[in-house]
């Protein structure tokens, strides 16, 4: 109403005005679809981040529970944003050799467990004992004969944990849940 | 009766801001209180120990070097401490994979391994860091602090800062 007053003098600021005019529920639309996107976006983001993801493992680490060729795996980053993660959990951890690089593994022991494990499963029996420190855990792949775990690189810190597995999506006939397993 | 209209409006706004503003902490920027006087003359370079809130910096942090995960030393970091995952730490880099740190207490030259890295606090005399807790992996970072928002004073760009004397052995 204000700018019809203001234009109404000169005929070529008018024309301007007329066509800011009708332009603006154009810009009105696209302000409002942005909102929507950007919307959309955010509660990708803090569903993916604050409640459950997807992770695509693969490799012959985890066999049997995961594939060598991959599996579509489904997890929720809950219990381990609440500290409830605990021996027998198979977990996504940020690789603390690579951190761009997430990989599957199970939880062995908590902090202030003590663990048993073998040294080199491939050659020998012999066995180490150590006991987990505190705000570490104890990471071991299924496949003690063919990952890359705490055996390696000792005890990680609890942060490196990224969400916990419970169930194995694709292939079909692949699909499970998965639990704690304590062996 | 509009107000239960009313109030259904303002419970989903405050939602989307909400969402907004977690994705944006997340992804991009967010802003953290540090206490403690372990980066000091850094960071709240004062020495009498404050209760008050407002007596504490504030910094901004940016989360885009979370992509790669490339770091210089001499940047300072926010990270989760490897001994309570909920518990955040800010302190320099000051070594990278491959680096030799020289651990002055025990004249002892460690090399970092790969995917870690060496923390230490600009005050050496009161700051738990991995001269107590060896090197870090780099996957606790979560963050780099770029600049310093609160107090007004002191407003400005956090330096990168290299301490050369670690390097030589």
């Amino acid at each position: 109403m204000h700018i019809r007053g203001e234009g109404e003098g000169e005929g070529e600021g008018e024309g301007e005005m007329q066509t800011l005019r009708q332009l603006t529920p154009y810009v009105k639309e696209a302000l409002q679809q942005t909102l929507r996107v950007t919307k959309f976006f955010c509660f990708l983001h803090v569903t993916n981040t604050y409640i459950c993801t997807f992770a695509w493992g693969m490799g012959p680490s985890m066999l049997p529970t995961i594939n060598l060729y991959g599996n579509l795996l489904l997890a929720e980053r809950i219990s381990t944003r609440l500290g409830k993660v605990g021996p027998g959990d198979v977990v996504l951890v940020r690789s603390p050799e690579n951190p761009r690089q997430i990989v599957t593994k199970r939880v062995k022991g908590g902090e202030g467990d003590s663990v048993t494990y073998l040294v080199n499963p491939k050659n020998s029996d012999e066995e180490k004992t150590v006991i987990v420190p505190k705000g570490h855990v104890w990471i071991e792949g299924d496949n003690k004969y063919n990952t890359k775990d705490s055996r390696k690189f000792g005890p990680i810190p609890y942060a490196l944990l990224q969400g916990r597995v419970f169930c194995v999506l694709w292939p079909p006939e692949d699909f499970k849940s998965i639990g704690k397993d304590i062996q | 009766m509009a107000t239960p209209n009313f109030l259904f409006g303002l419970a989903k706004k405050c939602f989307t801001v909400g969402l907004i503003n977690l994705t944006v902490s997340d992804r991009y920027v967010s802003l953290i209180a540090i206490r403690g006087s372990s980066m000091s003359p850094t960071f709240n370079p004062h020495e009498k120990k404050s209760a008050a809130f407002f007596m504490d910096d504030y910094a901004l942090v940016e989360k885009f070097c979370l992509e790669k995960y490339k770091f210089s030393s001499g940047d300072v970091v926010v990270f989760r401490s490897p001994s309570n995952h909920k518990q955040k730490n800010v302190k320099r880099i000051t070594a990278l994979p491959g680096d030799w740190v020289n651990i002055s207490s025990s004249h002892d030259v460690v090399m970092i391994p790969e995917g870690h890295c060496w923390v230490e606090g600009d005050n050496p005399a009161c700051s738990m860091d991995s001269r107590s807790f060896g090197p870090i992996p780099l996957g606790l970072v979560c963050g780099r602090v770029t600049h310093v928002l609160w107090p007004p004073h002191r407003v400005g760009k956090v330096d990168r800062k290299v301490t050369a004397e670690r390097f030589s052995f």
